[in-house]
């Protein structure tokens, strides 16, 4: 589903190279995590493929279902079907999560030439997903993520990631400020989308998402390039080891 | 010295000449308002650009003996038209009777300047003028002078009750120079209230003074998206007193001008009374030039008032925005709760926002702030709404309603605030490329 080639990036401003030549492969039904020390270009792979400026690709390619990701808008990625599930979500005053939620949603679909939703199927859609995340009415009232908590604002990721119905979903450091309990709630949001047809990146720090969303693949980044993969072994061997030990085991 | 004597000749000559293009009224009730408005502004002059008051707005268009030849205009769509009010209309400054509703209002006695003015008794007697002469210290308002020397019509609203439907002044232009001079009085008795609904571009060139008593426990709240004709030039001045536990709140929509200068003047007089005056303009310059300057100035002069200026401007294309506000705290006006912010939103790097925020206290037991911001898109803000599929000018669409949210905010109808969104999402909509 998502192919990642000899992917090189660099800073747009002083040019410092970011990622050094990343290859991956994530398989439809799959889901795939990214481990490693800050630093080591995983947010960075995150933004490049979802269109965020800042970045220039210097080689290599990126495609999704045959499509090459890199030349499109972020818009056109969404309405291909990727989705990133930000690691500090953007707050928006003064505009509601619900119109926010329904010009997402609808923004996608004609951009697919689909029938917009109503007002009413979308209101049925959304409450129904909300209420499975554990957000009120009230949460969907409020501006997007304005004074939401750390794991409201996860949550609401989510929220959107459930209605936007993405093939291919990133998640960057989904779990950095989220207790025991609000890990478990986005976890089980997560698991209640896995689809054969949908394909999972997760890229987090710790080993502790990874006890809730089960990978099928572990892959540990370094300087700018993927240096091990394995199975969900490898990211306990991280919990109990650190990355020190791999990293010097490669070098 | 004598380049001075050289330019108050000036002043005065220009001042004169503006009052010779002009038929001053000859008042029944209004006479001796109308003499001393003259005989202020004689002893003033009119404005010139090197007054500190008007160093980044140019009066010369206000100035002139006539308007400009040649301004475009276009009909106003029309807002709040699905909204139960009472409408009053008025063409190039003349009151259109047969587009009128039947001015009947329940608690609320309507009269128009130019037929009350027939008489030498009214109750408006002791208010028309009366504001805007208190509003002339310590800042001079020449334009608001000229205004109740020179008016010609307008409205006296004297509000007895609680209107049950808003009052709706409905301005329209077909002249292409209309040079218009309109003065409204309005007196909310004690417990009463009022909604004014004030639209539409009253002409050409328009010159626009508002007088709002609010009486004890009173209530006002003022709705005023201006007409979008670009070529417009307007000055408008609302002078406000705001007595014992009264509540005044007026909120404007620019989009589109050549030229507006909304002054307001607020006295807050009475104890624990709330004052809130706010404003979203858009200007974008590839339409025609746009300058649009919110001038303000709020006197704190009781105990445990509030008042709030919320000022948002988003400019594009050469458009310049001008903000000059100032919270004034008397001796005495313990407890006071005043707050000021203006904003504006540079879409590119050709136009600009000059602003001058102004705190003056003599109290010690207040809380006061203020704060002025300049910005440009949220690139953080635009990439998130962008990854969510929505396209690049939706997304600043939203941004751009995000931004002017807060001043929004200050319509307390929920009916009246969609339909200003609206207003803004179609002006968004059609400046689209």
């Amino acid at each position: 589903m998502l192919e990642i080639k000899n992917l090189h990036v660099e800073l747009e401003e002083g040019g410092k190279p970011i990622l050094k030549g990343v290859n991956l492969t994530i398989e439809a039904g799959k889901v795939h995590a990214i481990m490693g020390p800050n630093g080591s270009g995983k947010s960075t792979l995150s933004y490049v493929l979802s269109g965020r400026d800042g970045y220039v690709v210097t080689d290599g390619s990126a495609t999704l279902d045959g499509e090459e990701l890199l030349e499109m808008e972020p818009e056109e990625r969404a309405a291909a079907g990727l989705f990133l599930a930000f690691q500090y979500p953007v707050e928006i005053p003064g505009v509601g999560n619900m119109t926010f939620l329904r010009t997402a949603v609808n923004a996608q679909r004609k951009a697919r030439g689909e029938a917009e939703l109503s007002a009413g199927e979308f209101l049925k859609i959304v409450r129904e997903k909300a209420k499975t995340l554990k957000i009120d009415a009230e949460m969907l009232k409020r501006p997007v993520n304005v004074g939401f908590s750390g794991g409201e604002k996860k949550r609401n990721e989510i929220l959107q990631m459930a209605m936007l119905e993405p093939r291919m979903c990133i998640l960057d450091e989904t779990d950095s400020g989220l207790d025991v309990d609000a890990m478990k709630l986005v976890a089980d949001g997560v698991n209640a989308l896995r689809d054969p047809g949908r394909a999972f990146l997760v890229i987090t720090h710790y080993q502790r998402l990874l006890d809730h969303i089960r990978p099928d693949v572990v892959h540990i980044m370094a300087d700018g390039r993927i240096v091990k993969t394995g199975g969900p072994e490898l990211a306990l061997e991280v919990e109990r080891n650190g990355y020190a030990d791999i990293l010097a085991e490669i070098a | 010295m004598a380049a001075a004597m050289t330019k108050d000749a000036r002043r005065a000559d220009a001042t004169e000449a503006r009052l010779a293009a002009l038929a001053l009224p000859k008042g029944g009730f209004t006479a001796p308002a109308r003499a001393d408005a003259l005989a202020r502004l004689r002893a003033t002059g009119l404005p010139v650009r090197r007054d500190e008051y008007w160093r980044w707005t140019d009066p010369a268009r206000l100035n002139a003996d006539r308007p400009d030849e040649g301004a475009a205009f276009r009909v106003d769509r029309p807002i709040f038209e699905g909204r139960d009010k009472v409408r009053l209309v008025f063409e190039d400054g003349v009151f259109d009777a047969a587009a009128s509703d039947d001015p009947a209002l329940a608690g609320v006695e309507i009269a128009r300047l130019s037929e009350a003015d027939r008489a030498d008794i009214h109750w408006a007697k002791a208010h028309y003028g009366a504001l805007e002469a208190a509003g002339q210290s310590p800042v001079l308002r020449p334009f608001a002078a000229l205004n109740t020397a020179a008016a010609t019509e307008g409205l006296l609203i004297r509000v007895t009750g609680k209107a049950p439907r808003p009052l709706h002044i409905s301005y329209r232009q077909s002249e292409k120079t209309s040079d218009v001079i309109l003065h409204h009085v309005v007196r909310v008795e004690e417990g009463a209230a009022l909604t004014l609904l004030e639209t539409g571009t009253p002409g050409a060139r328009a010159n626009v003074v508002t007088e709002v008593d609010v009486a004890k426990d009173g209530q006002f709240h003022h709705i005023r998206p201006q007409g979008r004709a670009i070529d417009r030039v307007m000055v408008t001045h609302l002078f406000a007193r705001v007595a014992e536990g009264a509540t005044f709140k007026s909120f404007t929509l620019t989009t589109n001008g050549r030229f507006t200068r909304n002054e307001a003047v607020i006295h807050i007089a009475g104890d624990g009374a709330t004052a809130h005056i706010a404003g979203a303009a858009l200007g974008d310059g590839e339409d025609g030039p746009f300058h649009h300057d919110d001038t303000v100035f709020v006197t704190h002069d009781a105990v445990g008032c509030e008042s709030r200026q919320v000022f948002k401007k988003v400019l594009k294309h050469g458009a310049t925005g001008v903000f000059q506000g100032k919270i004034l705290v008397r001796p005495g006006a313990q407890k006071t709760d005043g707050y000021q912010i203006s904003q504006s939103l540079l879409l590119d790097d050709d136009s600009q926002f000059l602003a001058k925020p102004e705190l003056e206290i003599y109290a010690d037991d207040v809380k006061c702030s203020h704060g002025s911001t300049t910005g440009a898109i949220d690139e953080t803000a635009l990439f998130y709404l962008r990854s969510r599929g929505v396209a690049e000018e939706d997304a600043k669409a939203l941004l751009i309603l995000s931004f002017l949210a807060d001043a929004i905010a200050e319509i307390e109808d929920a009916e009246i605030a969609a339909d200003v969104v609206e207003r803004l999402e179609d002006w968004l909509q059609r400046r689209r490329k």
